[in-house]
């Protein structure tokens, strides 16, 4: 490509125009010649204005000899156009190709009456910090906003007044459901292995390397099984429903929707959100599994820890109480996760990038919300002693 | 003296994998013609739009373009034929991350080597040629459906094209605005001596600008007449044709527009 343009420059170069000037009395009499188009060289505007005196007032062309023409010769036109509307001389135009003619009489057709558009400036920092901090205060209130909303919504479908396809529900409990297993699997295992390597190290200075089991266990069950879910949720599930949703935003698909008297909350963010608050906990349950597996294949390998020992020893370690902490946490993510999907989805704004702003800004409000929520409820739960 | 062959189509099959869309289309576009691709909606007409442009291979028959097979010349032959289309999309298809004059300098600066200021004085001579002097700095997003077809055009004529297609132009514009693009894309053809092929079922459109055309059928799929518009709505004997160019009956064709003369555009009118 590069080298195309180069050769082309090199052929171009060869084609020139040129203009020469006559002044009979009061009349510049200009006679352009050659090639003067995109591709050529010729002089520029500067160049013919200095033809121009004190005393022209008249100016005409000669274009016989002017072989090719194109926007750029139109612009030199119009440069000189201006010029002499400018100075009071009178412009000629009748010897010009009449293609050259109208396209002048079009351009100038509509004068410069630019509206008005509030210039970008550089703000100072103070300034910024305003806007940021007002724009979060907004934010907020829409959180806040919609979250009454889906509420209301949720109340409409608890009293049988709310409506959403069966079709799409299910094809959404699908889409967080099963079609996510491969992925949680696999992170949630290597979550498991990390930790139990991380600890193993440690946990030998002591001899006490029977606890990795411990580790791993409370550390999948109470935390990461339910967070790596969620976070894995985050980029998959809930960065497609704003790119779902904003598109149909930007399709006027929830224009027509609202206009139609369906709802769009109830309609849209209803069935989505039922289907991952129902398949989150599924999630980190098999993430805590996998994650328990991940770390006994470390225990074993590295550790010499039986299967039996390991199992009695997680056993003895995780009650149904962590598993518990695990699977609310779970549900408060995924309602996070879908959350802020579905309310990126609806602010969107009616472009293609505003589609992908909606869906990076998705994921990173699920990610933000999971882990403060998380470090509150671990806080909380710390205080009550569950 | 007849006008040079710029586009010859010949015996053309379109085709989405065994579902065969159109088939024998054979047709001439000579240079000057202001060609319009007519028919129901679904029967083809911006797919084969699309086959001329280069965005989809042809099932079997020929697109020429002059002498060139189009399809069977190398890329590169194909990408330079290219460069001297321009096209107006549908949608307008402005890129919504850049302002008007970045969408517009775009073809400039990917197939020129002028330098920065010159490439701007062209687009502000382009944009104010469609009437949008100092939107420059407007997004696609801030300006409206009339507004984005005419900006969707200065960026089509960036390069001062010999062959400018256009799909359904006033598709979305009230009959106002859609009657002075109609002017603008004539003014245009006229001044710039381009080849104008549009795909439209605007009737008004049809029948101000069109001087020679091809009618394509949904349910024979093929092309069912062709020729100048004016001569199609006497002389056709095929009923659906004659109803598509009447409104099914119910108008009298031509009547409806001052006919095909080639309007003076008014200084002081804006489409807006």
């Amino acid at each position: 490509m590069e080298s195309d343009k180069i050769q082309e420059r090199a052929d171009n170069l060869r084609a020139e125009g040129t203009v020469e000037a006559e002044k009979k009395g009061t009349d510049l009499h200009l006679s352009f010649k050659g090639q003067w188009t995109i591709h050529s060289v010729f002089p520029s505007f500067i160049e013919i204005k200095s033809f121009f005196t004190d005393k022209t007032d008249s100016i005409s062309f000669n274009t016989e000899e002017l072989q090719a023409w194109d926007s750029r010769f139109l612009i030199i036109l119009n440069d000189i156009k201006e010029f002499a509307n400018l100075n009071n001389i009178l412009f000629v135009a009748e010897e010009l190709p009449s293609g050259a003619q109208r396209l002048l009489a079009l351009a100038s057709a509509s004068p410069g009456k630019a509206p008005f558009k509030p210039e970008e400036r550089d703000q100072s920092f103070l300034a910024t910090v305003g806007d940021k901090t007002s724009y979060l205060i907004q934010d907020c209130s829409e959180f806040l906003l919609f979250t009454g909303t889906i509420t209301l919504s949720y109340l409409r479908l608890f009293s049988g007044k709310a409506q959403f396809l069966k079709s799409d529900f299910f094809g959404f409990l699908e889409e967080c459901g099963p079609a996510a297993l491969p992925i949680v699997s696999l992170i949630s295992v290597l979550v498991g292995i990390i930790l139990a390597f991380v600890g193993a190290v440690q946990l030998q200075l002591f001899g006490a390397e029977i606890y990795i089991a411990n580790l791993v266990g409370l550390g999948m069950t109470r935390e990461m099984g339910a967070m790596m879910a969620a976070i894995i949720m985050a980029g998959r599930t809930g960065a497609a429903f704003a790119a779902q949703l904003g598109t149909m935003q930007v399709n006027e698909e929830i224009d027509a929707l609202q206009t139609m008297g369906i709802d769009p909350v109830d309609f849209l963010v209803l069935p989505r959100m039922s289907a991952l608050l129902l398949m989150m906990p599924l999630l980190a349950l098999w993430a805590d599994l996998l994650g328990i597996g991940g770390g006994f294949l470390i225990a074993w390998f590295t550790l010499d820890i039986s299967m039996t020992e390991y199992y009695n020893q997680t056993i003895g370690a995780v009650t149904l109480r962590h598993f518990g902490v695990g699977l609310f946490k779970a549900i408060i993510f995924g309602y996070l996760v879908a959350f802020s999907g579905c309310l990126r989805g609806i602010q969107c704004g009616r472009s293609a990038s505003a589609v992908g702003a909606a869906a990076t800004s998705a994921v990173v409000t699920a990610i933000v919300l999971i882990v403060v929520s998380d470090a509150v409820m671990t806080i909380i739960f710390n205080i009550l002693g569950i | 003296m007849q006008p040079q062959p710029l586009i010859t189509v010949t015996d053309l099959t379109m085709a989405y994998g065994s579902f065969v869309l159109q088939r024998d289309l054979t047709f001439t576009i000579r240079q000057g013609d202001i060609f319009v691709i007519m028919g129901d909606s679904g029967c083809g007409k911006s797919t084969l739009l699309r086959h001329m442009i280069g965005l989809k291979e042809p099932a079997a028959g020929t697109i020429h373009f002059r002498d060139t097979n189009f399809w069977e010349a190398s890329e590169k032959h194909r990408n330079q034929i290219m460069r001297r289309c321009g096209i107006l999309y549908q949608s307008s298809a402005l890129l919504s991350s850049m302002t008007l004059a970045e969408n517009v300098s775009l073809p400039l600066r990917q197939h020129t080597t002028l330098a920065q200021d010159e490439i701007a004085d062209l687009v502000s001579l382009k944009l104010r040629l469609v009437g949008l002097a100092g939107f420059d700095h407007f997004y696609p997003s801030e300006i409206s459906g009339g507004m984005k077809k005419r900006a969707g055009l200065a960026r089509a004529i960036a390069l001062d094209p010999e062959i400018l297609f256009f799909d359904e132009p006033s598709a979305g514009l009230d009959p106002i605005s859609a009657k002075l693009l109609d002017d603008l894309i004539l003014e245009i053809r006229d001044s710039l001596g381009a080849t104008v092929v549009i795909v439209t079922h605007e009737l008004a459109s049809i029948f101000a600008i069109g001087n020679d055309s091809v009618f394509l059928d949904a349910e024979s799929r093929t092309m069912i007449a062709q020729g100048d518009p004016h001569s199609l709505l006497e002389s056709t004997r095929n009923p659906k044709v004659k109803q598509f160019l009447t409104r099914g009956g119910s108008e009298q064709g031509p009547a409806l527009t001052p006919g095909p003369a080639v309007k003076k555009r008014d200084k002081d009118t804006h489409i807006s």
